[in-house]
């Protein structure tokens, strides 16, 4: 990998911690206080992410959430692996929520030569936001953390520190440091026969000017990164020891249940809690601007309570709005609007203008909630003008300041306590911050701990939604089936920029965004835009190669002979999924590709219509190319994850607005993929040796459309709208064995 | 009052009969192991074992559990082994290792206990039992890991 110098130099000036990306020079407070934060005893510190004890253990400080995507152990492997460090013998820590470990400067840092992470573009774009805003942020989200926080934080931070020890062994055996070599935490001079401990060095070797530029190794010199190591988390999570925020608990710590305004964006106008306030356990019922809570000495007192609290909220020009309202308006707003570029190649209503045939069609996809297991939740203890955090998110240091700025605190007064989180997948990102904003209000009016706590009704009803999106397609076909044109109008906004955009060959392109803002709040959800822009560019693609009389699957590799890398996920995918071969009477085989969070992965979902007219899918094959692979256990499992992700979203998932106000209320109308409906998934990890993409979300966003390209094989309906279970089927035994 | 016996102890609970065990086991007793998901049975996040059989403790009042065998996560290992030591795993909690089941491990202390009643009362499920038994939601999508775990479990 290529380190910048002129970069690198900003990491690792500072001695004692030096190697978190740009605070060196940038933040020198925050450096010390990171610092103080962490020193304890005689421990030394060769870097920021690493500490090396006398004892020879090596810990690992994570800047990242770890909520279920394995990335404290990958990132650790990291940092091991270029230290040359025993893994038996490193610890793994979530670093402390302070500047130092913002991601934010990093991912800016190394805009140039990697692009800004896809998650932080909004920001930028939508709010025009000071970098230095951004930069204080630790967030975990866009895939990122291995490929930014991993590549530039914990590889370099091992590397320097190695190359501090073997300096600082060397100068003691006054050898050349060229012939000292490293293995499992000891440097060795071989030709003296002399060793010593990382621990026994690491006190000199903290008294050294960090390297410049590192060396960092390649992909053949790696000992840790590229096994299958069991992740470090898991145990805790068998065992029922694991700590997430909704788990802390002390014995006066008090209990919020609460009731946001339906409609959002409305006031509360008046509360009548005389019957509550009767109740066991209750200590107050508390009015905020837009919410109603009852606070008790059990969270299921004060659910209870809650209920016998009436509640008026304002009337509001929403009251009335339906999902059915809201398409109609994306409709109006795509043949109203000529909306703004997303993309333009060549001239796209001349090549429509000049096909024989055009093809048309509509799709459109619901808002859907995220539904991360751990109900949101958050407790705040506000005592003698500072503030204690517990609450699993995807940015302590971003919670952290908004704490401090609803509780009218210094930020250095607050303190975020980490915890797993029990999913993320975007819900507990920043700006998403109902439930900090409420609890902090909450916990301000007592002297002890305060719990708030979302019940599953209002997490489904008070989300920030992945964004209804309708897409509208245009395409020119030539004599020979030939793409002459690809016209694409959708509604925004564009979360994650290049979403839209195809890898086929087109020479005339027209994509534009026009406004889809509504009153229902959104947010990124696992693979933000791409989950449906990709259900939308996959299946009419797949639309095109069957109206061009051509395979699916040769459609798209003819029109990918630039992008050798989706052609090859696409083979290895279609290979190992058999494709072409004799399915089993009734089966047949969907595919979808698409480029997301640096990686390209491609699925092929094989499908089946059930008795009661439902899709079965049996089995999924993706291949993926992440460029390489730091854990391929942990690679694997995200991978089955991103699948079931969109594929319940694909099946089941539907957030509908009636009244101004979300319909679904909890998981018997919201419903999951579960053990019955998960199909078995076959996975390909492909080590092309590009740049390191993410993992994390790529795999969510093809299935859907794999699925349903599926369903048009067996029975010959083009599903347009998600999800399916709108729609009932019938086999078209005919198609299915063309 | 409510007298519960957890895990081999006995508590003597000052709450209400209709409230949760789910509740009673977090708030009251502070065993956070036990996970809440839904509150209506749906997800099986709270799943605990009431005489070794699987009970979503968010709808189950203290009421009808008082003087029955109750384990939790906790106390799942020790309730599993015929000589048990502090720190022992029952055999699905260390298939839940051998083949790394969890991801954010939100919803695994309710599906490990839904999985070891499940296979002490059918020690070789077949694909059907295992879909008709383990309906709890996982958001990660560990599914097809949980099923790999059973199958090994059953054919040691």
């Amino acid at each position: 990998m290529k380190i910048s110098r002129r970069r690198f130099i900003l990491s690792s000036a500072v001695v004692g911690g030096g190697l978190a990306i740009g605070y060196a020079a940038t933040r020198p407070s925050g450096h010390r206080i990171a610092n103080d934060t962490l020193a304890e005893g005689s421990a030394r510190y060769l870097t920021s992410f690493l500490r090396i004890d006398p004892d020879n253990r090596v810990t690992v400080y994570v800047n990242h959430s770890e909520m279920g995507q394995g990335s404290h152990t990958a990132l650790a492997m990291m940092a091991a692996d270029e230290l040359d460090a025993a893994w038996e013998q490193v610890r793994i820590e979530q670093a402390p929520a302070t500047d130092l470990y913002a991601a934010g400067d990093m991912a800016i840092g190394f805009a140039g030569e990697f692009g800004v992470p896809s998650f932080l573009m909004p920001l930028i774009e939508a709010s025009a936001m000071k970098i230095a805003q951004i930069g204080n942020l630790q967030t975990t989200g866009g895939s990122a953390s291995i490929r930014f926080t991993g590549q530039l934080g914990m590889r370099v931070a091992g590397a320097a520190a190695r190359e501090m020890l073997i300096q600082c062994a060397a100068e003691r055996w006054g050898v050349p440091a060229d012939e000292c070599t490293t293995a499992l935490s000891y440097v060795h001079h071989n030709a003296s026969g002399q060793s010593l401990s990382y621990g026994e060095l690491a006190d000199a070797a903290a008294g050294l000017e960090p390297p410049d530029a590192p060396t960092l190794k390649q992909r053949t010199q790696f000992n840790i990164m590229g096994k299958a190591l069991s992740r470090v988390d898991i145990p805790a999570k068998v065992d029922g020891s694991a700590f997430y925020g909704l788990d802390y608990k002390t014995d006066d710590m008090l209990f919020a249940a609460i009731r946001l305004a339906p409609v959002f964006g409305t006031k509360l106008v008046s509360v009548d809690a005389t019957e509550a306030l009767k109740r066991r356990g209750v200590k107050k019922v508390i009015e905020l601007e837009d919410s109603v809570a009852v606070v008790a000495d059990n969270y299921w007192r004060a659910k209870e309570a809650l209920k016998e609290v009436s509640a008026e909220f304002e009337r509001s020009d929403n009251d009335s709005v339906s999902s059915a309202d809201i398409a109609a308006r994306f409709d109006e707003e795509l043949t109203r609007s000529e909306g703004s570029k997303d993309f333009e190649a060549g001239d796209a209503e001349a090549g429509l203008t000049q096909a024989s045939e055009i093809i048309e069609a509509s799709y459109r996809v619901p808002y859907l909630a995220h539904a991360p297991m751990e109900p949101m939740n958050c407790t705040v203890h506000i005592q003698n003008g500072r503030a204690d955090v517990w609450t699993s998110t995807q940015d302590p240091l971003a919670v952290r300041g908004r704490v401090a700025s609803v509780a009218g605190l210094n930020e250095r007064a607050v303190t975020h306590h980490p915890s797993y989180l029990g999913g993320g997948f975007g819900r507990r990102l920043p700006f998403n911050w109902n439930v900090i904003d409420h609890a902090t209000k909450i916990a301000m009016q007592f002297s002890v701990p305060v719990k708030t706590v979302f019940s599953r009704e209002d997490d489904m009803q008070q989300d920030y939604y992945r964004p209804a999106v309708t897409s509208n397609f245009k395409a020119g076909l030539d004599a020979n089936g030939n793409i002459l044109a690809w016209h694409n109008r959708y509604t925004g906004p564009i979360q994650t920029p290049g979403a839209a955009h195809i890898p086929y060959a087109v020479d005339h392109q027209s994509i534009r965004v026009v406004d889809g803002e509504t009153h229902v709040p959104i947010a990124a959800w696992r693979s933000v835009d791409h989950s449906q822009q990709t259900f939308f560019t996959e299946s009419f693609i797949d639309e095109l190669a069957h109206r061009a009389g051509t395979n699916p699957f040769q459609f798209r590799m003819e029109l990918l002979h630039k992008h050798p890398r989706h052609q090859q996920v696409l083979q290895v995918a279609a290979e190992a999924a058999g494709y072409g071969r004799n399915l089993p009477e009734g089966r047949a085989l969907g595919i979808a590709v698409q480029e997301s969070f640096g990686s390209i992965c491609a699925e092929i979902a094989e499908v089946s219509i059930g008795p009661d007219g439902k899709p079965v899918v049996h089995k999924v094959t993706a291949a993926i190319d992440c460029g390489w692979v730091v854990n391929p256990d942990t690679a694997k499992a995200q991978i089955e994850s991103g699948v079931i992700f969109g594929l319940t979203a694909a099946m089941y998932g539907e957030i509908t607005i009636k009244e101004g106000r979300v319909s679904q209320n909890n998981f018997p109308d919201y419903e999951m993929v579960r053990m019955a409906t998960s199909p078995e998934i076959d996975v390909h990890l492909i080590e092309s040796g590009a740049s390191l993409g993410g993992l994390g979300e790529p795999a969510t966003p093809p299935i859907a459309a794999a699925v349903t390209n599926a369903i048009y094989i067996l029975t010959g309906q083009r599903i347009r709208e998600l999800p399916l279970s709108k729609h009932s089927f019938r086999q078209n035994s005919t198609l299915a064995k063309a | 009052m409510a007298t519960l016996k957890i895990n081999g102890t006995e508590y003597t609970l000052d709450v209400e009969p209709e409230m949760p065990l789910l509740w009673a086991l977090r708030d009251e007793l502070g065993l956070t192991g036990t996970k809440f998901g839904c509150g209506v049975a749906s997800c099986g996040a709270c799943t605990v074992q009431v005489n070794g059989n699987p009970v979503r403790s968010c709808v189950m009042p203290v009421s009808a559990v008082q003087g029955q065998e109750i384990t939790t996560i906790e106390g799942l290992a020790e309730s599993s082994l015929a000589h048990y030591e502090p720190g022992d795993l029952n055999a699905v909690q260390k298939a839940w290792i051998d083949h790394q089941v969890p991801q954010c491990g939100y919803c695994q202390s309710g599906m490990i206990m839904a999985v070891s009643s499940l296979l002490a009362a059918n020690p070789n499920p077949n694909d059907a039992e295992i879909d008709a038994s383990i309906n709890n939601v996982c958001r990660c999508g560990s599914y097809p890991r949980v099923r790999k775990a059973i199958r090994a479990i059953a054919n040691a």
